[in-house]
């Protein structure tokens, strides 16, 4: 009885350390989003929100993250009102995303204004960066 | 009086030889004409990578040169609705940004399209949009809105760099103009 309950905490443990070795930025917010009382979010959470749309004003119809960045995470993006090329936000594909702890602050806020009309909570925020930094090419 | 005469044309002579060779000999004087020869194409071309990175992530990094010192001074104080979209910054940054935009606007720039839309533009006056300053209009009332606004590919006279190839680069000469689904545009 003892032996199979190390090894499930010797795998799990493995893989809690797999992610975290990934990328210490998601990590290191979602330690702090954490802190400010975020509990159990999930990728799905973030997936949701992701989609969901809004209407902070009647500029337009509606809004939501993929109104810029597409629904596919993996493909790039381009911005409502200026057509400028968003690049892909899955780090799968692009290295670049979610390695720059002020630059995701930065974009959260601008973003989360723009989308909902409000900043977005830390529990908001965790399930963003989950979703986010588990996308590939499946999703 | 003859050979005051005949002095004063040696001395004009001399001094007309002997000025170019002066001047030559000031590196400085003919490195200061080529480089008015090519700022005076267009505007500041941008190369400062936070403003590129800040400014340039969702629209084309416009020159400073394109408005005065009182427009962008009006712009940075109101990023939290920057046409419609939140753009703040952190305090670093923005104060950053605002230099560089003060250091080379319209009013400070040496570029001739910079100065061309400083003069256009009255004193008092704070345009916030390029594409309403007196210069911009008066360069574009010939163009169609179905070839801009109509454009499904343009949309907006905003997006400089739809049809100016070397926006970016800061010029907007008439060759490198191509409008999206009508080609080439001859003034």
């Amino acid at each position: 009885m003892k032996t199979p309950n190390l090894i499930f905490v010797i795998l799990i443990s493995t893989q809690i350390n797999s992610v975290l070795a990934e990328n210490t930025t998601v990590d290191s917010l979602l330690q702090a989003y954490a802190s400010q009382g975020a509990t159990e979010a999930g990728a799905e959470q973030g997936k949701y929100l992701w989609q969901k749309t809004f209407q902070p004003n009647s500029e337009y119809e509606e809004r939501s993250c993929a109104s810029c960045h597409t629904d596919d995470l993996t493909a790039p993006g381009k911005h409502i009102k200026t057509n400028k090329l968003i690049e892909p936000m899955a780090p799968s594909v692009n290295s670049k995303r979610l390695t720059d702890q002020k630059k995701i602050e930065k974009w959260f806020k601008r973003n989360c204004k723009w989308t909902m009309g409000r900043e977005c909570t830390a529990q908001e925020k965790a399930g963003f960066l989950l979703y986010l930094n588990k996308s590939d090419t499946r999703c | 009086m003859k050979n005051t005469l005949a002095i004063s044309a040696v001395i004009f002579t001399i001094g007309f030889v002997t000025i170019p060779v002066v001047w030559s000999d000031d590196d400085d004087y003919w490195r200061g004409m080529d480089e008015y020869k090519h700022r005076s194409t267009g505007v500041a071309a941008v190369t400062n990578t936070v403003y590129r990175e800040e400014c340039g992530s969702c629209h084309m990094a416009y020159s400073p040169g394109l408005l005065p010192a009182n427009s962008w001074i009006k712009m940075m104080s109101g990023l939290g609705d920057h046409f419609g979209d939140n753009a703040e910054l952190d305090t670093e940054t923005e104060r950053s940004i605002t230099d560089l935009l003060l250091a080379n606007s319209a009013d400070r720039s040496d570029y001739r399209r910079a100065r061309k839309f400083n003069r256009s533009i009255q004193f008092k006056d704070a345009p916030l949009r390029i594409s309403e300053t007196p210069y911009f209009r008066h360069e574009h009332d010939e163009i169609p809105g179905r070839m801009v606004t109509g454009n499904p590919e343009v949309k907006s006279f905003s997006h400089c760099n739809a049809c100016h190839d070397r926006a970016e680069q800061g010029s907007f000469n008439e060759h490198d103009i191509r409008i999206p689904g009508y080609g080439r545009w001859d003034d």
